[in-house]
């Protein structure tokens, strides 16, 4: 049982607005304070997604842009892990969408002019659904790091985009998955938004070669926090006090 | 006494990108072949119930160009002001909508039906806004012009009227609406954090 309202957000942990290193934040951010208030039942209830909108390559990167016929070029790897409430619950038959470039650092995309070649084999879109324990997995390829013009040789490191639904539309997040051990997180103004260290590590999957696969693919465990909702004290009492 | 476990902080936020549309639009970024058709094409099923409306709006930088590569999700209670998933609620309306920004004039429109009033709220539509420059999503609401709003809980929380009307949609039409959202400067919508 939950307490319906969701926890405020805390904006410690958050990226301001407001990000100069950032250029594009300047004129995209808000001057005034946001207005805050408890959630009401418009953050509180959100969209649901069912099984049917899910076809079974939606999770496989490399075979999903060809529907099967040729897998995409790059370094093989599954991403794994689990999405899960402020509060530590399981967060099942969560939507979760991911978006990335190709193994060489190049976006489908009309407005990515970089030279780095497409892929034809490789779209770089994905989705599923978290399972019974808020479990989710893909398999694609790593994508290469690029460079943006945020500045002299600005790079970005390499990286997926994730979109996460919860069961409440006030639990609605965007973040990215950085890979452990790549030396451009610390030089990027877009990771740097992020005022705590302990907040950018959480954003960085682990390698984990227990899911790795032996002649076939690594394996990358990345947990995410969504937003919990206040509870009872009766519901934190443990069990026999 | 029991004491409260500490909450686990909630996973950063990082921008959307310019290329949001590949993963959450994707037939906007040219994907026909992935899946089948794009989440939230629509907030409402034929059949539902309520009146028919259309909402059409830019979102302005600091500069007061239109952004041409933002994404906007709704969230909307039905007729009755019931959202979906909730006991009564009309099965016609999912309620979920998502609209990029046009890649040339920076307008996004859509197709719903007018919100009723949710549990002591005046009816509105919850927007969630994010694009390349935005660290963490925007959410604000739309409010109809000719409701009274003097009750609501949000609206009556705004100090000053000028800043209460942007969220407050103009009526350009019988059944037709339009909602421009200022990221920062002059007439700079209120932003919520709720
Ligand atoms: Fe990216």
């Amino acid at each position: 049982m939950t307490g319906g309202g969701l926890l405020p957000r805390d904006r410690a942990v958050q990226p301001a607005a407001l990000t100069p290193e950032y250029k594009t934040s300047v004129t995209r951010s808000p001057r005034s304070p946001l207005l805050t208030l408890d959630s009401t039942v418009t953050e509180e209830t959100g969209p649901v997604f069912g099984h049917d909108i899910i076809g079974p390559l939606d999770n496989d990167l490399i075979n999903n842009f060809t529907q099967g016929a040729s897998l995409a070029n790059g370094e093989r790897v599954l991403i794994h892990g689990r999405l899960s409430d402020q509060n530590g619950r399981a967060v099942p038959g969560a939507l979760i969408e991911i978006w990335q470039a190709n193994a060489g650092g190049r976006y489908r995309h009309a407005n990515d002019s970089y030279f780095a070649p497409l892929d034809p084999n490789f779209g770089g879109c994905g989705r599923t659904l978290t399972d019974d324990d808020g479990n989710y997995r893909f398999m694609t390829i790593r994508p290469g790091a690029y460079p943006w013009p945020n500045g002299p040789n600005a790079w970005r490191p390499m990286h997926v985009h994730f979109s996460l639904f919860g069961a409440a539309f006030g639990q609605r997040l965007i973040t990215q998955m950085y890979f452990e051990g790549d030396p451009l997180i610390d030089l990027c103004p877009i990771v740097a938004a992020i005022p705590d260290q302990r907040q950018i590590d959480r954003l960085v999957a682990h390698l984990d070669m227990s899911q790795a696969q032996s002649m076939d693919h690594l394996a990358y465990r990345f947990d995410i926090t969504l937003r919990g909702r206040n509870q009872t004290m009766f519901e934190n009492r443990p069990e026999g006090m | 006494m029991a004491r409260r476990p500490d909450p686990d902080p909630e996973t950063a936020s990082q921008t959307a990108g310019p290329y949001v549309h590949i993963g959450c639009l994707p037939s906007v970024a040219g994907f026909h072949a992935v899946f089948d058709g794009d989440l939230g094409a629509s907030p409402i099923i034929e059949g539902a119930k309520g009146d028919v409306i259309t909402v059409e709006g830019k979102i302005f930088d600091g500069y007061g160009d239109p952004l041409l590569d933002g994404m906007i999700e709704t969230w909307q209670a039905d007729a009755k002001g019931l959202y979906a998933g909730q006991a009564g609620a009309d099965p016609k309306v999912p309620g979920f909508g998502r609209r990029a920004t046009d890649a040339e004039t920076g307008a996004f429109s859509f197709r719903t039906i007018r919100p009723g009033a949710a549990k002591g709220q005046a009816p509105h539509i919850a927007f969630w806004i994010v694009a390349r420059g935005i660290n963490i999503g925007l959410l604000t609401r739309l409010y109809f012009p000719e409701d009274n709003h003097s009750d609501d809980p949000i609206l009556s929380r705004i100090e000053t009227a000028e800043r209460a009307k942007t969220l407050i949609a103009a009526k350009i039409g019988d059944a037709a609406y339009r909602f421009d959202i200022r990221l920062q400067g002059d007439g700079e919508t209120v932003f919520l954090d709720m």
